[in-house]
């Protein structure tokens, strides 16, 4: 394989060295990538609300109205990250069936998983998960319903604040909206493979 | 006059597939126009600066290539090197043999079409199976993609609910919905009984080693949730130096593919899963992929490595709209495909010889390409190529120029020309015998002559 390693990293020398001169990197400031409707103003966690509500994700902003979302859609069965026990086990209602386990062989007996959100970005209604604030990422995928919990203080304002706080983590997620398709003669359907409905829940 | 291949390929498309083409390349184009409008105050000056980062990137793949492999190494991936399509399959054979792996999940990615995988390792007894809604299809009907982002763009859903009863996946509903369903209900036990899952990469940053791999369905989330190994493809071009880039070229990605703002799932990847979680690959392989790459890389065409793989020039492109993917006969279709599929072809570039000639060099392809590919310039580079090397395909449907360079190199000749031109006002030209002008002719109406005023315009110019 190493042989191989070498006749490639031949190959682009070669290719390369008849070159009188070489593209420098440009230099490019992080302003051009802004928005034209500059929303700074507005408060981060209503612009963030507004974008996910147009890529048709679901922000809430207390756990009794999640707890309402699922009673309503006989979402009745799910999962919750440990971690999140303490925040929320209390508004889990008797109707409400929620393990903190996730079971990867029963993965269609849960019709939500609710795990931690790593943060968030305002100009894109996007949600980031993380190895790190989500203990199982089939908990966050397979259902029909994925809560990310969420603080006002993890909300970046674009991409580009996003990128530059990247956490490390071998595994970096950026949701935007549910999981969709527009395969089948461009038509839009969500929830191909992941959730087919987004929830951001606000819990400050 | 004899037709070049894609155009015999375009005359015979079926016209409901041609509309549907049509109609939904016009349609995501139109989207994208306006997002990109709409949201940026320049997007061309965007266009041209990502251009320029990839084309710093692949003018020093020389240093950078060895960078990021050490990158990858540290943050605990295996690195694996394949010259040709041959050798990137074994190395993926290689890896799931190791581990005495016989189920492979993959996420949709051009390098493994152009490299054959799924049928090399079926034959050597893996079940490599696609994910992708529309890529699965393309496999269950032993069929090709036929356009980079969206590959059933000229499948209906009837087609496809006929593909589906046959494969046992329920009794015939053609509901795009209910198609959708039914694959989300199949694939997922395909992905939790998966050993590995195979992606490829958007972009790979040089500064941190975090490999960059989007889709809209999930699907290749769900390849690095359910599996224990993850196998990255990717073609040495793949690149980009910082991770700070990425704010400039995902935003392009993804307007100029689908017409929106972010893909749904935009995930960054930089390693095996830590130890204290129990779902995610404990072992990652990233496999660099030249397969021709570096010949590219050494031709007069190098700006085609700047490629994204948005599928923007296809959208936009006449030529692609009339003939669809399949008339481009190899894995990229459209403009993009008319430069880079004759010359990933390397020595068999002389089959593939009448796609450079498959444009009308309109220019539109260059101006909605996110990172500025002069695709039109390329064409025009190849078409000497196929001339020079004499390839018979580049002949083809060639008008007889001999006349007008005997014209054109003699003023006088050309100057009787001009006089006798008038005549054609007067002649019924549709009764002329001549075959190359009656199947012009077909299609097109001659103007009125309006020769020889630029001579006499000049003569008037020079006297005052």
């Amino acid at each position: 394989m190493s042989a191989e390693r070498d006749q490639i990293l031949a190959r682009v020398r070669d290719a390369l060295a008849p070159l009188p001169h070489r593209a420098s990197l440009p230099n490019w400031d992080e302003e051009l990538i802004q928005l034209r409707q500059n929303q700074a103003a507005i408060d981060l966690w209503e612009r963030f609300s507004e974008r996910l509500r147009a890529v048709n994700g679901t922000p809430l902003d207390s756990s009794a109205a999640l707890v309402a979302l699922l009673e309503q859609h006989g979402w009745l069965c799910g999962y919750c990250d440990p971690a999140l026990w303490s925040l929320l086990g209390e508004s889990f209602t008797s109707r409400l069936t929620v393990s903190p386990q996730f079971d990867r062989h029963n993965v269609d007996r849960y019709d939500f998983g609710i795990t931690d959100a790593a943060g968030a970005i305002a100009e894109t209604g996007t949600l980031i998960l993380t190895d790190g604030s989500t203990a199982s990422r089939l908990g966050a995928l397979a259902p029909w319903v994925h809560v990310a919990v969420l603080r006002r203080a993890q909300i970046y304002d674009d991409i580009s604040a996003a990128l530059a706080a990247l956490p490390q983590d071998p595994n970096v997620v950026w949701i935007t909206g549910p999981s969709k398709t527009a395969d089948v003669e461009g038509i839009l359907i969500e929830g191909v493979h992941g959730p087919g409905v987004q929830v951001a829940l606000l819990i400050d | 006059m004899a037709k070049q291949p894609i155009d015999q390929y375009a005359a015979a498309l079926p016209a409901e597939q041609r509309s549907s083409v049509y109609q939904s390349t016009k349609g995501t184009h139109e989207k994208r126009t306006k997002l990109l409008f709409d949201q940026f105050a320049d997007p061309n000056r965007l266009r041209t600066l990502a251009g320029e980062i990839k084309q710093h990137v692949i003018e020093h793949l020389d240093a950078f290539l060895p960078q990021v492999e050490a990158k990858l190494q540290a943050n605990g991936a295996t690195v694996h090197w394949a010259a040709t399509a041959e050798s990137a399959c074994a190395a993926v054979l290689g890896i799931m043999q190791a581990r005495g792996a016989t189920k492979m999940v993959k996420s949709k990615t051009m390098v493994s079409e152009e490299i054959g995988l799924a049928h090399y390792l079926e034959k050597h007894g893996i079940e490599a199976l696609e994910t992708d809604l529309g890529e699965f299809i393309v496999q269950i009907d032993h069929d090709h993609p036929s356009h980079i982002v969206r590959p059933i763009i000229h499948k209906n859903r009837r087609e496809i609910a006929q593909s589906f009863e046959r494969e046992g996946l329920g009794a015939y509903n053609d509901d795009p919905e209910t198609i959708t369903r039914r694959a989300r209900q199949f694939l997922r036990q395909k992905y939790l009984a998966a050993d590995v899952g195979l992606t490829g990469a958007n972009f790979v940053s040089i500064e941190s080693g975090r490999i960059v791999v989007v889709t809209n369905e999930g699907n290749s989330r769900f390849c690095l949730a359910a599996p224990k190994c993850h196998i990255a493809l990717i073609g040495i071009e793949k690149l980009v130096p910082r991770d700070r880039d990425l704010g400039l070229l995902l935003n392009l990605l993804a307007r100029s593919a689908t017409a929106q703002q972010l893909t749904v799932y935009t995930e960054f990847i930089s390693g095996p899963k830590p130890a204290n979680r129990p779902e995610g690959p404990e072992e990652m392989h990233v496999v660099f992929v030249d397969n021709g790459r570096t010949e590219v890389l050494a031709s007069g065409c190098r700006e085609i490595l700047r490629c994204i793989r948005c599928g923007a020039c296809l959208n936009v492109c006449p030529v692609y709209r009339q003939a669809s993917g399949h008339a481009y006969r190899s894995v990229y279709p459209g403009p993009v495909g008319a430069v880079l599929s004759p010359l990933l072809a390397q020595e068999k570039f002389s089959e593939l010889a009448d796609l450079p000639k498959a444009s009308t060099l309109c220019g539109a392809c260059n101006e909605v390409c996110p990172v500025n590919i002069p695709i039109p310039d390329l064409l025009l580079r190849l078409r000497a190529r196929g001339k020079e090397e004499c390839a018979p395909l580049a002949a083809v449907g060639t008008p007889p120029m001999g006349a007008w360079v005997l014209l054109a190199s003699h003023p006088l000749a050309w100057q009787a020309a001009l006089v006798g031109g008038k005549l054609l006002n007067y002649l019924p030209t549709k009764l002329i015998p001549v075959p190359a002008l009656r199947a012009w002719e077909k299609t097109r109406t001659l103007p009125e002559w309006r020769g020889g005023k630029f001579r006499q315009w000049l003569k008037e110019r020079r006297k005052s």
